[in-house]
């Protein structure tokens, strides 16, 4: 019994890229949709997208921090400083699921409620299911579909530590926010549990000293030191509620992505999204056993390294089907 | 009768009321003052309280609605046209445009020839609660702080006898707050302003002692009428100490817990509505029978407050209630009967102390506005308010006729052309628009230019907004450019929705329970987990019922998307298309809700969402009801409708229904 007539891929795609709304939207429904059958017809979808954009398209970008640091309120900013740029902005929210019901409540839409009614801003929410660390796993192909269709690509996830900045695998460049006064972030950078993000920025500077101390520690903490690539993180202090500092975070978080392109590095990362994704995956459902079956973590890496490009979906279902036992 | 036994002199008894327009509700107000009324109670409609004029698009379906419209100079002058107020004394249910109403009521009474000095009155002008309960908010925290200090600092120097602000714990009430929820989070906000005042240095500290003479407040009193004399006396008690240790008030004439009540209306019924007139009488007692700790002033809530806005009648109704009392009964021949009683002297101990508590935690955090900023105020009233709906949804609180003793006599109230309740003219908006653009026409636009200059450049100085406004009245600025002018300066401000709290004991009741495996289960069938839109259109700032169904449906195992109030239609077509949910639940109670489902549907169908299934609830007459329903609106939902596991079923069904899949059984 299906109930819900699944549409046709190639033309959902066409018009995910003409970037119709609603398209996006039952696209998003249809990534959301654990049926095989709709997933079957997922994967056909996100290989219909153009791929020169999901390899080097747009500009995905993970924010993430500790509960309460303002990453929705900084989006908000973010998204007018873009729009005036003429950037078009699609928004994933993930928030936590309650543990106890399964239910969720999507808050983080009524901080960047800002952008109104406008068009060109599309913001889905998403519930963290539990299973995906601080990350869902609809994540990284909801993101491909957005690429398709928006400029922009911000997702929004809680975390800091180690698992929940994961989100930093599966984007272009990565915003941490740091809370002022909480000492968290930088125990956290020092003792090397949390991955260097690509810009930090100290929110809440209009609260002064304690914003300013956090920033001065921050900035101290990380020295000179780099990311694996050889980005060395700026540290930035602004204020979602006065509206300072923004333009200059949009600068960095820019600025980072034109680093990649001179680079070279910029569809190589991508890559490496979705290899971190197809792992990620992997070990979520078959634990570390499953990643050996297809001979470790790092024959798999350099092998999907070089992979011909599939839609995550499908390339998934190609690496599962060789762990799972023959019929 | 011997000698006539000397009384104490009784409270000021009002009517809050105000509708369709200034002409009108001015007529309303000397009818009501022939009738022994002895003070004046504005109601204002919603786009006056949230600063836009009537033809502004979020005023479609408001204007004139729950109270009167207020443009300018000369609506203010038609709503108090033949009342001198020199020798009035009105209170205005007014916030954050608290200093622009009250520019326009001091340049109404200039022109009437009385001086500042003689005015005698109050204005709300307490914008934090606005964040928590009443919605008409704004600008964010700090600059309503500001205008708050403005009003206070200007009125102690200029309008003497005014009360400028009313601390209100009245509405916490109403958003479900406990006796020490009230307590606590009023002194607390008393605490935020009294030091904002202080550190805005426009007082002296030899002044200061005036100021704090000068604040009033305005509590709720519900149904345990006993506990809720307790909570007057602790109040009073409180606030003395306060105003005693914190600001060296010395007099303790100006220590004097001054306030003013309105009576619950959250525990008034749809059901058996009659039964409300027991339940307001028994109300008033609670601030009436203690001498000491007896209100200033009161207003009481009709009979038919559940069902829609209250007629002449009802009002009538409503003032003879506290006529009797005060007038008929022996109540103001005795001093205070409760001193010395060590029953209510342990309660009032109690509720003292559960109040300190909490005020000590607020001032943990930093004091009232950041404990409102990081929602955590805003999330101990929903977590209260949920309480207090499962208990009734159980049968642990009692409701007479609601959910229990629900037999019933066809009630003759109800009955009637017009059900029982005032229609508000529908032409009221389109002429209240007309006035409106004529106003405009004939003004000089020069001057309305220079007044909105300097009132934008004072805005930004930091000087007292007073002036400025006062100025801005005169000249014929209106109310919407007033608040735009501010709103361009200090920013607009979405308020906490405080529904992310922790799930309640009933979501692991077995029903609850039961309900939950289905709504998994029909996620699955579905491909993805049920997603619910609560959508709050239009300027309505009635949040409770959306914030129970919120968090009803996320412990029983929906996704929720829930924005909080006064979006747009078109917003909540872009929430539902983005968010990809199953159906949408609307919430109205101010009585917009035929204009708002006609919109939502409008802009639903630009989206391509023409079909996607839509409930509401709120305050909806039956006959509006049907209406709704031939619109396609699935299910409409009342206060009497209090089962709301139920009501998460039906909506599962209807979900279930779309998608061609047969209905559950009952849970
Ligand atoms: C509490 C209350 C307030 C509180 C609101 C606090 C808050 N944050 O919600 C306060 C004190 C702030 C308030 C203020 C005002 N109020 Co008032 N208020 C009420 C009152 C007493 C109860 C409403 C309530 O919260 N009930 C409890 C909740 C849980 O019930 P509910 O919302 O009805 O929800 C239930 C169902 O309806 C249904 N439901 C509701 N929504 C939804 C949505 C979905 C999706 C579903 C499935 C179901 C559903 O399920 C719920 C469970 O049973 C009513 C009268 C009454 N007794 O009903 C007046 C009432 C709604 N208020 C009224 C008015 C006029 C005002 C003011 C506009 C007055 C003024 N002029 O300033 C102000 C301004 C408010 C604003 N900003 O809009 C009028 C509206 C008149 C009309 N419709 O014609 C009423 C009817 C009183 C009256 N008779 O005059 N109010
Ligand atoms: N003073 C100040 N407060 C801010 C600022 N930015 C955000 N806030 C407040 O911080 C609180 C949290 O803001 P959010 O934007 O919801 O933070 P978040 O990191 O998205 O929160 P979660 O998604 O719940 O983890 C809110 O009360 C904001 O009003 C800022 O720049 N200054
Ligand atoms: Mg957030």
């Amino acid at each position: 019994m299906t109930r819900l007539a699944l549409p046709d891929p190639a033309a959902l795609a066409l018009a995910v890229s003409a970037r119709d709304r609603l398209a996006l939207a039952q696209a998003l429904n249809l990534l959301d949709d654990r049926r095989p059958a709709a997933r079957q017809c997922a994967a056909t979808f996100l290989d219909a997208l153009p791929a020169e954009k999901q390899a080097s398209g747009g500009h995905l970008i993970g924010i993430t921090g500790p509960p309460g640091a303002g990453k929705s309120s900084l989006t908000a900013t973010l998204i007018q400083v873009w729009r005036r740029r003429g950037l078009k902005v699609a928004i994933l929210a993930v928030d936590p699921s309650s543990p106890i019901s399964g239910g969720a409540l999507l808050g983080d839409r009524l901080r960047m409620h800002a952008s109104g009614a406008d068009r060109e801003v599309f913001i889905r929410s998403l519930a963290c299911r539990g299973e995906f660390g601080g990350l869902s796993a609809e994540v990284w192909p909801m993101s491909l579909a957005m690429l398709a269709a928006f400029d922009i690509v911000l997702v929004e996830t809680v975390g800091v530590g180690q698992k929940e900045i994961d989100v930093s695998k599966m984007t272009d460049t990565t915003c941490f926010v740091a809370q002022p006064a909480s000492g968290d972030s930088i125990q956290f950078l020092k003792a090397g549990i949390m991955e260097i993000p690509h810009v930090i920025v100290v929110n809440k500077e209009d609260i002064g000293m304690a914003a300013r101390k956090t920033l001065s520690e921050l900035k101290t903490t990380l020295g000179r030191r780099t990311d694996s690539d050889g980005w060395q993180a700026p540290a930035l202090s602004a204020s979602a509620a006065l509206g300072s500092g923004i333009e200059a975070l949009a600068d960095a978080l820019d600025r980072h992505r034109h680093w990649l392109l001179e680079r070279g590095q910029f569809t190589v990362r991508r890559h490496r999204c979705q290899a971190e994704w197809l792992v990620k995956h992997l070990r979520e459902e078959f634990g570390r056993h499953g990643i050996n079956r297809l001979g470790g973590e790092q024959v798999l890496f350099a092998e999907l390294a070089h992979a011909p490009r599939r839609s995550p979906i499908a390339a998934y279902e190609e690496l599962r089907a060789r762990i799972l036992p023959n019929p | 009768m011997t000698t006539p036994v000397k009384r104490d002199k009784p409270w000021l008894m009002r009517t809050y009321s105000g509708h369709s327009s200034a002409k009108a509700s001015n007529e309303l107000y000397r009818t009501n003052l022939s009738k022994g009324q002895t003070g004046l109670s504005v109601a204002f409609d919603l786009p006056t309280q949230t600063g836009y004029d009537a033809d502004h698009p979020l005023a479609r379906g408001e204007v004139g609605k729950v109270g009167v419209p207020i443009g300018n100079i000369s609506d203010m002058a038609a709503l108090f046209d033949q009342i001198p107020l020199g020798q009035m004394n009105t209170s205005m249910t007014i916030n954050a445009p608290a200093a622009w109403l009250l520019a326009l009521y001091v340049a109404v009474a200039e022109r009437q020839g009385a001086t500042p000095a003689q005015l005698q009155g109050t204005t709300q002008n307490d914008i934090l609660k606005e964040y928590l309960s009443r919605g008409t908010y704004i600008f964010p925290p700090q600059p309503s702080v500001r205008l708050i200090t403005d009003i206070i600092a200007y009125t102690v120097k200029h309008i003497p006898k005014w009360n400028p602000t009313n601390i209100c714990s009245y509405h916490l009430q109403e958003a479900g707050a406990t006796p020490t929820q009230e307590l606590a989070y009023a002194l607390s906000t008393a605490i935020a302003i009294l030091d904002a005042v202080r550190d805005s240095g426009q007082i002296g500290a030899e002044g200061f002692e005036q100021v704090v003479g000068r604040i009033s407040f305005f509590v709720n009193a519900g149904i345990r009428f006993i506990e809720e004399t307790c909570k007057m006396r602790a109040f009073g008690e409180m606030w003395d100490q306060l105003a005693a240790q914190r600001y060296g008030a010395q007099n303790e004439e100006m220590r004097r817990f001054r306030y003013g009540v309105q009576v619950n209306s959250l525990g008034l019924t749809e059901a058996q509505p009659e039964n409300n007139v027991q339940r307001i009488v028994l109300e008033m007692l609670g601030v009436a029978l203690s001498k000491n700790a007896r209100a200033r002033a009161l207003q009481l809530p009709a009979w038919n407050e559940a069902l829609g806005l209250p007629r002449p009648w009802d009002q009538q109704w409503a003032l003879r209630m506290q006529q009797v009392l005060a007038f008929e009964t022996d109540l103001l021949e005795y001093g205070d009967i409760f001193d010395g009683s060590p029953v209510i002297a342990a309660k009032v101990k109690s509720l003292v102390d559960g109040a300190t508590a909490e005020m000590a935690r607020v001032q943990e955090q930093g004091g009232m506005v950041p404990a409102i900023e990081s929602g955590y105020v805003k999330r101990q009233l929903v977590t209260s308010h949920t309480a207090r709906m499962r208990a009734i949804e159980r049968g642990d609180l009692k409701i007479v006729g609601l959910n229990c003793y629900r037999e019933t006599e066809v009630s003759p109230l109800t009955g009637g052309v017009d059900s029982g309740i005032m229609k508000v003219d529908p032409r009221a908006e389109r002429e209240q628009i007309e006035r409106l653009n004529a106003f405009r026409a004939q003004r000089n636009t020069t001057e309305v230019k220079a007044a909105l200059a300097n009132l934008a450049e004072t805005a930004r100085s930091g000087a007292n907004i007073m002036p400025a406004s006062i100025l801005c009245a005169h000249a014929g600025v209106t109310t919407g450019e007033w608040s735009q002018t501010l709103r361009d300066i200090f920013g607009e401000y979405r308020a906490p929705t405080g529904i992310d709290i922790p799930a309640n004991d009933d979501s692991r009741s077995a029903r609850a329970v039961a309900i939950r495996t289905q709504v998994i289960q029909t996620g699955e069938e579905l491909g993805r987990p049920l997603r619910l839109l609560i959508g709050k259109p239009g300027l309505d700032g009635h949040s409770n019922g959306a914030e129970q169904i919120a968090v009803k449906g996320r412990d029983v195992g929906f996704e929720i998307v829930y924005e909080g109030i006064r979006l747009t239609p078109e917003q909540i077509a872009k929430a539902a298309l983005e968010e990809g949910v199953h159906l949408i639940g609307l919430s109205v109670l101010s009585g917009s809700h035929v204009e708002m489902v006609e919109d939502v549907f409008n802009y639903l169908e630009q989206a391509g969402l023409k079909n996607l299934p839509v409930v509401i609830g709120g305050i909806i007459p039956e006959s509006d009801a049907v209406l709704l329903k031939a619109r396609g609106i699935a299910a409409v939902y009342t206060p009497k409708d209090i089962d709301m596991n139920g009501i998460m079923v039906d909506i599962l069904n209807l979900i279930r229904k779309h998608h061609d899949l047969p209905p559950v059984a009952a849970i």
